[in-house]
């Protein structure tokens, strides 16, 4: 331990600690903006300076170590005064439109000028023209003019998610943040995932809005507008009213829905459940007939453009189960359409997702497996086809759309799903954490390989912030391998294991976020290591508490399969819940000419 | 591990596409590869540094200095004069494809300033009479 001075009181820190947390360890705070906990610390804002006895110059307290004897000030006419200049200096080339910028409230640039005293800016803007916003990716919307170069998404993209579709460009006043060629994250290998949303202290990152369609939708008398819900976003929506992170206000949400005007609330678990049948089905399938090991699941778009991009090769160990957004989307336009009696064409789907990345999923071209059902039926043209899902709405934007309604969140009344499309088990609702997949698969694999109940329906060991997991399931004699990996800088360990031939695994969950979708890029602006903490646990209380926790008990999953779908990989389930790969590549000549890659499981046409 | 050589990497390429004095994209998405680098973080060295580009430019490039010394000494009239004579702006190609104008950091001729470099050649004590004939004799090969 170290002896140091903070503002004249004595400490004891720990060695190898920086001024920075030392001083939050001793409960004083000093204000940061692009400092980010455990993942950037490059002191290029200049905002968290302070005064070291001793030294020439102050000291930016995110970079600098403290030493033995050291005193530091955090509050001197000196340390206001630079950290007001640092700051103003970044407004001088940053637009002052608060009251219309969709950040808004939750931007730290604007919070930090507030908490600085800042009231007028001296100095003249330096920067170069910026660029023009970058609209080209489906998911996210970049905003040069509103960018301090803090750099923090260059850093979680590249050190979370391994992926640096993003990077420096450019020197002095004409420096940006952008992709290679200024192509455009739609042109880049973004995964979409959305993290760098979410660390971005200003506007100058955002996720692409579709409030107006939806609005527009809803507004539309001949359209049955549906609704589904991720897992993820009950856990989380309440925090954009200022509720404390940790319970689930499915019950409010659904209510805000409804009060919305969208004609049905359904639920995205209903799917999930499914998706454990199927996916369940396939491994089981895999396991007994020899097909491609490790199996990943595919439930998460992040990565799975991810593996398009950085391991082609690996594409036929991903599951072929579409995600439980795009099942959801192909059983309303079908199953449910038919029940009602409604023009497929004339139901419009709506999903409120934890995720950015699903947004780019719902465009996915090969999205589109109601209009292939419906085409001979109805004989339609290929020019009249039409996606599962048509719009897709971040936790963020749902929360957005109940403040313009003017509904008190806080205080509405609990409600139901509508059914039978909101029918789900706990199983489904812990799809929502990382290794809640597995958890959920392993709990109705166990029961239909071995035709005996489990005794605990908790899989502990695939629980919790761990960045890989792993653990041993005995299946009725077989030894079955399982690792958990949330983030993709994780996932590409277990991803090179695979590539080299070195993976000991038989399956294999990947979540693109950390935390799972609870923790997704289209969360509110909240989320951080402790909420998402927070959220998870609220998510394993949802699913303990409810009747039915095995997906395979679900009764309306059943009666489904009863009425329409038959059997797990089925016809039916092949042509509507299963896709495949496209093979991206990063570079050109990554991959030669074959554009795509079909799986080997069941596709006899 | 690849040996990080992004820059001398960059440099081989543009000097091999002489015609051209430019970087392609394909040829900088060949260099992250075989650096094993990002390619957003090469594109990101060959914007960063001037000796650099990413555009087509023209078969000379002119360097001209306007550091303090060459300012001093009236670099203003100097880039006003090869502007005139090309028909660019800054960092802009001639109609004929002969010259792109860049401006420079410092050339270190600062004695005879004002000074500019066309390709490899230095070229001190400018007047704007004497750009006129340093262009001719370069459009000429000698």
């Amino acid at each position: 331990m170290f002896h140091v001075k903070i503002n004249n009181k004595s400490h004891e820190v720990p060695k190898g600690t920086t001024i920075l947390q030392a001083c939050r360890h001793a409960g004083i705070k000093i204000p940061t903006l692009c400092y980010l906990e455990g993942v950037h610390a490059e002191g290029s804002c200049g905002v968290c300076v302070v005064e070291v006895k001793g030294s020439r110059t102050l000291q930016r307290s995110c970079i600098t170590a403290v030493a033995e004897g050291m005193e530091i000030q955090t509050n001197t006419e000196a340390v206001r005064k630079a950290r007001k200049i640092n700051t103003e200096l970044l407004l001088a080339n940053h637009p002052t439109d608060c009251l219309v910028c969709d950040k808004n409230e939750y931007c730290t640039l604007r919070q930090l000028s507030s908490d600085l005293g800042i009231k007028n800016v001296s100095f003249e803007r330096t920067h170069a023209e910026r660029a023009d916003k970058d609209e080209t990716s489906p998911s996210l919307v970049r905003d040069p003019e509103k960018c301090i170069l803090c750099r923090r998404c260059i850093a979680v993209c590249a050190e979370k998610q391994s992926v640096s579709a993003i990077g420096m460009t450019g020197r002095g006043a004409a420096s940006a943040v952008s992709t290679f060629g200024d192509m455009g994250l739609g042109n880049a290998e973004c995964a979409n995932c959305g993290q760098c949303i979410l660390v971005c202290p200003t506007g100058a990152l955002m996720e692409k809005s579709e409030i107006d369609g939806v609005w527009k939708a809803i507004n539309d008398p001949k359209k049955t507008v549906v609704v589904q819900t991720a897992p993820a976003v009950r856990v989380a929506i309440g925090e954009d009213f200022g509720l404390e992170p940790g319970t689930a206000w499915t019950g409010k949400m659904v209510a805000a829905l409804r009060r919305l005007g969208f004609d049905k609330v359904f639920d995205t678990d209903f799917t999930a459940d499914l998706t454990i049948m199927e996916e369940g089905t396939e491994l089981i399938t895999r396991l007994k007939t020899g097909g491609t090991l490790p199996m990943i699941t595919s439930c998460s778009p992040g990565w799975i453009k991810f593996a398009e991009h950085f391991f082609p090769g690996v594409l036929a160990h991903l599951s072929t189960c579409k995600s439980p957004q795009q099942m959801f989307g192909a059983v309303a336009k079908t199953y449910y359409a038919e029940k009602l009696g409604v023009d497929p064409r004339d139901m419009v789907v709506v999903s409120i997702m934890p995720c950015v990345a699903k947004k780019f999923e719902a465009r996915r071209p090969e999205m589109n497996g109601a209009f292939h059902y419906w085409q001979k039926k109805m004989g339609l043209k290929d020019s009249e086809s039409f996606q599962d899902v048509d719009f897709v709405l971040s936790t963020r934007e749902a929360a957005k759309m109940i403040k313009e309604a003017g509904l008190d969140f806080p205080a509405l009344p609990n409600e139901e799903f509508d059914q039978p499309l909101g029918m789900s088990t706990g199983a489904a609702v812990i799809f929502g954490a990382t290794g809640g997949v597995m958890e959920a698969a392993l709990r109705t694999a166990y029961e239909v390989v071995t035709g005996k109940a489990l005794a605990s329906l908790d899989f502990k060991a695939v629980r919790g912030m761990d960045g890989i997991k792993t653990a041993e399931v005995d299946l009725a004699g077989t030894k079955l391998k399982v690792a958990v990996a949330h983030t993709l800088s994780n996932a590409r360990k277990l991803l090179e294991e695979i590539r080299d031939g070195k993976s000991p695994y038989h399956f294999i969950e990947v979540m693109t976020c950390e935390g799972g979708c609870i923790g997704g890029g289209g969360q509110p602006f909240t989320t951080n290591l402790e909420t998402r903490k927070k959220r998870a646990s609220a998510i394993y209380k949802e699913d303990a508490g409810l009747p039915l926790r095995k997906s395979h008990d679900n009764p309306v999953v059943q009666t489904l399969y009863k009425e329409f779908l038959e059997k797990p990989l089925g016809e039916k389930s092949h042509h509507l819940l299963h896709t495949h790969y496209t093979k991206r590549g990063v570079h050109p000549g990554d991959v030669a000419h074959e554009k795509k890659e079909h799986k080997a499981h069941a596709h006899t046409h | 591990m690849k040996k990080n050589t992004v820059i001398e990497d960059l440099h081989r390429t543009q000097e091999t596409e002489k015609s051209k004095t430019y970087l392609e994209s394909v040829k900088m998405q060949d260099v992250a590869r075989e650096c094993g680098v990002p390619a957003a973080q090469v594109y990101g060295v060959a914007t960063f540094y001037t000796m650099f580009s990413t555009k087509p430019r023209g078969k000379h490039i002119i360097r001209i200095c306007c550091n303090l010394a060459c300012h001093l000494e009236g670099a203003d009239s100097i880039v006003d004069a090869l502007k005139g004579k090309l028909g660019v702006e800054m960092g802009g190609t001639s109609k004929d494809g002969e010259f792109t104008l860049e401006q420079s950091s410092c050339l270190g001729l600062c004695a005879e300033a004002p000074a500019m470099m066309i390709d490899g050649q230095t070229y001190g004590s400018l007047t704007p009479e004497s750009v006129g004939k340093i262009l001719d004799t370069v459009r000429k090969g000698a």
